[in-house]
């Protein structure tokens, strides 16, 4: 266990919001907790670095979700060392840079979190042992990227950019994670470990295929190969240090990141060479072509990352040893060359103003010592030799040769290498002959001069590293790219020297061609340029954006049909859906032919349907008549109530009449307000449409009823009848399983009433409603508002009903009754002296304070609850036990009495609650109803 | 019997449904009412119609089903409470509406 790596991620993390507190001190803090930061992660992996390049892979790891095979792994190896040396490098110097870069009124401390996220994002990828864990720190760069690329959030080309380059990385991202996931059930474990040890096993397997392609889409758009290059210019609206950071050294570095990490997992096969030297091979020439017909100095330098990149990736595809270990170098040298240049043109850009080399023209005149810094990183990047940009692509050069692939045709593939270190060559030259040389400035904002000392010295040390590589290779590179090669080939690596000077063999001439050819072709530029010109152009950032722009207004148009907001539309769909489902499982249902058992039909059954169809129908017919229509669903009611009676229910009869009760009150109250009539207002189709919604609808759960009550009973109810007396404590069995065998239920139904009680509170307090004057027909209400004779009856009524709510309380454990009905009982009472003298006689002589009572109820029933587990039983757990009070006789006392106390306080308060928020609507400036 | 309650069922809800889908809110409320009746009753036939049986434990007598009457109880309890929350809303969408069609939009 290593605890050093999990300590470096973690600190990475952590730390990364500093400068963002620190910037009201002043931007220099911001700037000295982002290099401090990186100093101290450095100074972490400083004792790690001798055991390393030695050859050993430290790893770490912890569960994280092991049943999923996540686990927080960690891994440092040769080529993870490398790239952390990379990140916390350049980061140093970028760090330094951007302080004077950026803009001086810029506080800075948003730029330095970020990158000090995306730095640590970056360091979990190339430390990552475990695969998921790759991904999501993957998918953490090109988070953190978008916010870099946009950080000049004012500018709409910057969140432009922004959002194409996480578009595409972000998307490419999701398929290396289904990659990932294939790559993980092809060999079991998402270990690295596991993963590189079964590369013959991985090859042979079916889906290695498509695992590939799924893996090569993250790595291609990552590293900005074709077609997925266009982000990478697009992303040079970022700030110059974002793009020295992320689109030369790290960044854009991932994805062949990934090619070397998973090189001995995937690599070996035909498709992988084909798929991807050949993508390698079309990016290092188009890019390069693209780059040398730029006007842009950083758009030049964009192109010839994705060139270079290319060229990493033909590396990796043309796998053999060597190509790999000249892969790892060239990764090496181009984040040393690029970052320089990059700095530099930012130097450029900054004191010029502007990035155009048809004006930015003979600077070497004003700043020299920049001039000379660029020129040295430009001819690295050309492969001039003595440069460390020469070493890596002679090695290219030297791999081209007699490649085993093209046995017949070997030239074929030095000839195309000699063709893009001509356009290398020529699109340098365009840079170091444009801009510092060619003439005089043209118009431009300001004069330049050199630039601050401090600014100058990142590119300087990058520099000073470019010569010192390619002069001293064995001494300087040898050993960290021994170990970063070892650890991608995980075998011993073949016999190389790195050295400047090899004999005048191939490789050389072509180097030599190479340069001649590619300042012949910048001397002819004029013909070309104006052949270019001429040339129709696709730029793919246009195509993606107009696709992206159909896209989106193709989901629009298809949302504005789906969801044009009307509810009535919405619920339509609903049932017919619901209908569909259902029909769909009555037609595949195996029809099997029971015996049907029916019971005759009575007299009063049919007149209480006849009953019940003239109101049912009554309801929908005058329903434009609301009054009427209430009255109408009372009657239906009632004739439920009178079904559960008949069908020895009588709890139920009980509930559904007191329940009838309060909501019809509830409704006459709520029609106080709003219209008295509804418009006639539907179209015949729609009428038609709900009509056979509705018939469906009806005929479907009617038939559905049918069947099931003529289809054979079998029951669990036993257990409960015989319980009952004996475990419940009480003989009626339905109020026993209310509140003792199925108590969690109840609770469960008595805070959902308790939650309307409240929301009566939410939604109607401090409302105002328009007080109407006159009923539906016109006429003025009357004036004498609480009649004398409902007074006086009322007031005597309220003990006797509450006298009677007590009695149905108490014997509802063996007799029909219980909590629920009590308390509409009593909820009942209450109303009526609302009802029958105004809600300011009431409001006066009841608790103010419902939501206590609201609260008391659910804590009796909860709290009975937890008292079992007082007792060590589980949850509810209820006892029992008789006593004999004088004159009421013998009563059961049961706790489950307690919990059903409970449900009475809920269902009263929730009741008036509710309509006394109705019935305080109602209290116009004259206090009376 | 049987054909009688199921006919009751397929009635109430074929009504219900139709004034779901009216566009005012006070239908809306009755329709669902009547749902819930159709519901309630679908469920309590779920424990077969019996008459005269009441679950009250006594010497000698046979019970109808008791569990689908817990459940009905329960569910006739909540669907006084999703009436009372509908009329609450219907009252609050008037007011922040100024008309009671279910899509109309908030007042400017």
């Amino acid at each position: 266990m290593h605890t050093a790596l999990p300590a470096l991620v973690a600190l990475a993390f952590c730390a990364a919001p500093l400068p963002l507190l620190l910037q009201r001190y002043g931007r220099g803090y911001a700037a000295l907790a982002s290099a401090l930061v990186m100093a101290s992660c450095l100074a972490l992996l400083a004792p790690l670095v001798m055991p390393v390049m030695g050859g050993a892979t430290l790893l770490t790891s912890f569960a994280w979700l092991p049943e999923w095979g996540l686990t927080l792994s960690l891994r440092l190896d040769g080529l993870g060392l490398m790239f952390s040396l990379l990140i916390l490098g350049i980061g140093l110097l970028v760090t330094l840079y951007a302080y004077y870069y950026l803009d001086r009124h810029d506080k800075l401390g948003r730029f330095y979190t970020l990158l000090l996220l995306f730095m640590a994002a970056m360091l979990g990828v190339v430390l990552s042992e475990n695969l998921l864990l790759l991904v999501v720190f993957w998918e953490l760069t090109s988070l953190a990227s978008f916010l870099l690329i946009s950080y000049k959030q004012e500018s709409y080309e910057s969140r432009l950019s922004g959002r194409i380059a996480l578009t595409v990385t972000g998307g490419g991202g999701l398929a290396l994670f289904a990659g990932v996931l294939l790559l993980g059930h092809i060999t079991g474990s998402y270990e690295l470990s596991v993963v590189l040890a079964a590369g013959e096993q991985i090859r042979a397997h079916a889906l290695y295929a498509p695992m590939l392609i799924l893996v090569l889409l993250g790595v291609f758009t990552k590293s900005a190969q074709f077609p997925f290059h266009f982000w990478l210019p697009m992303a040079m609206a970022a700030p110059t240090p974002v793009s020295a950071y992320l689109h030369s050294a790290t960044m854009v570095k991932a994805g062949v990141f990934l090619l070397a990490r998973l090189y001995p997992a995937l690599a070996g096969s035909e498709l992988w060479f084909w798929l991807v030297s050949g993508t390698g091979a079309i990016t290092l020439l188009y890019a390069a072509y693209l780059a040398f017909y730029r006007y842009d100095f950083k758009g030049l330098l964009a192109y010839s990352t994705i060139s270079h990149l290319g060229l990493i990736t033909l590396l990796f595809g043309l796998d053999t040893p060597l190509s790999v270990v000249a892969a790892v170098f060239h990764i090496i040298n181009h984040a040393i060359f690029k970052a320089s240049l990059f700095m530099a043109a930012g130097i450029v850009d900054h004191e010029c103003g502007t990035r155009d080399m048809r004006r930015v023209n003979g600077l070497f005149k004003f700043m020299p010592i920049t001039a000379t810094l660029a020129i040295v990183a430009a001819g690295s990047m050309a492969g001039v030799p003595l440069l460390n940009g020469f070493l890596s692509k002679e090695m290219f050069f030297a791999e081209t040769v007699g490649h085993p692939v093209f046995d017949e045709m070997s030239w074929l593939l030095p000839a195309f290498a000699t063709l893009a270190g001509i356009l290398a060559v020529a699109y340098s030259s365009r840079f170091i002959h444009d801009v510092f040389f060619n003439g005089d400035p043209v118009n431009l904002p300001r004069k330049p001069h050199e630039p601050p000392r401090w600014m100058r010295a990142p590119v300087e040390v990058l520099v000073a590293m470019c010569l010192l590589v390619g002069i001293f290779p064995q001494w300087s590179i040898a050993p960290i790219l021994h170990a970063a090669a070892g650890a991608v080939l995980q075998q011993p690596l073949p016999d190389f020297h790195l050295a400047v000077w090899h004999g005048f063999n191939a490789p050389f001439m072509m180097s030599l061609l190479a340069l001649a050819g590619g300042i012949a072709l910048y001397a002819m530029r004029h013909r070309l340029y104006a052949l270019y010109d001429r040339l129709p152009s696709i730029h793919a950032s246009i195509v993606f954006e107009r696709a992206h722009e159909k896209l989106v207004a193709a989901a629009r148009s298809l949302l504005a049909r789906l969801d044009n907001g009307s509810l009535q539309r919405y619920l339509a769909l609903f049932i017919a859906f619901v209908l569909a489902l259902g029909g769909w499982a009555w037609w595949t249902a195996s029809a099997a032919v029971l015996p049907v058992v029916t019971q005759a039909p009575d007299a009063a059954s049919l007149i209480a349907l006849g009953m019940l169809a003239v109101a049912a129908t009554g309801v929908v017919r005058l329903h434009h008549q609301r009054l009427i229509a209430v009255v109408l669903t009372s009657v239906i009611g009632l004739i439920v109530a009178l079904t559960f009676v008949r069908f020895s229910a009588p709890d139920l009869a009980l509930t559904q009449l007191s329940v009838e009760v309060v909501t019809i009150v509830l409704m006459l109250l709520a029609l106080y307000y709003l219209p008295p009539t509804t418009p006639a207002e539907d179209s015949m189709p729609r009428l038609v449409r709900d009509a056979l919604l509705a018939l469906a609808a009806g005929i479907g759960l009617g038939a559905a009823a049918y069947a099931m009550l003529t289809s054979p009973f079998d029951t669990l109810s036993g257990y409960y009848l015989t319980q009952s007396l004996p475990g419940g404590g009480g003989s009626n069995v339905v109020n026993v399983i209310l509140v003792d065998f199925r108590g969690f239920d109840t609770l469960g139904e008595i805070t959902v009433l308790a939650m309307v009680g409240l929301a009566a509170h939410a939604l109607l307090d401090q409302l105002v409603l328009k007080q109407p004057m006159r009923d539906g027909d016109g006429r003025a209400w009357a004036s004498e508002r609480h009649p004398l004779f409902l007074q006086m009856l009322m007031r005597p009524l309220l003990p006797l009903a509450l006298m009677v709510s007590v009695y149905i309380f108490l014997r509802g454990h063996n007799l029909p009754g219980g909590g629920f009905v009590a308390g509409l009982v009593t909820g009942v009472a209450l109303i009526l002296q609302y009802l029958a003298s105004g809600i300011g006689f009431a409001s006066a002589r009841l608790p103010q304070r419902l939501p206590l009572f609201l609260a008391a109820g659910l804590a009796c029933a909860g709290g009975v609850g937890v008292a079992a587990w007082a007792f060590g039983f589980p949850f509810l757990t209820s006892t029992h036990g008789h006593v004999t009070l004088p004159l009421i006789g013998d009563i059961e006392l049961a706790s489950a009495m307690v919990f059903d106390l409970g449900v009475y306080l809920v269902v009263v308060s929730v009741v008036l609650m509710v309509l006394a928020e109705l019935g305080k609507l109602s209290v116009n400036p004259e206090g009376a109803r | 019997m049987e054909a009688i309650i199921a006919i009751a069922i397929g009635l109430l809800t074929a009504c219900g449904v139709f004034l779901l889908l009216r566009a005012r809110t006070f239908p809306l409320i009755l329709g669902l009412t009547l749902l819930s009746y159709a519901v309630n009753l679908f469920l309590f036939a779920s424990g077969r119609l019996r008459m005269d049986a009441p679950p009250l434990i006594r010497d000698g007598a046979s019970y109808t089903d008791p569990l689908p009457q817990a459940l009905v109880l329960t569910a006739i309890v909540i669907g006084f409470g999703m009436t009372a929350y509908l009329v609450m809303l219907a009252l609050r969408a008037l007011s922040e509406s100024g008309d009671d069609h279910v899509d109309a939009k908030e007042k400017p």
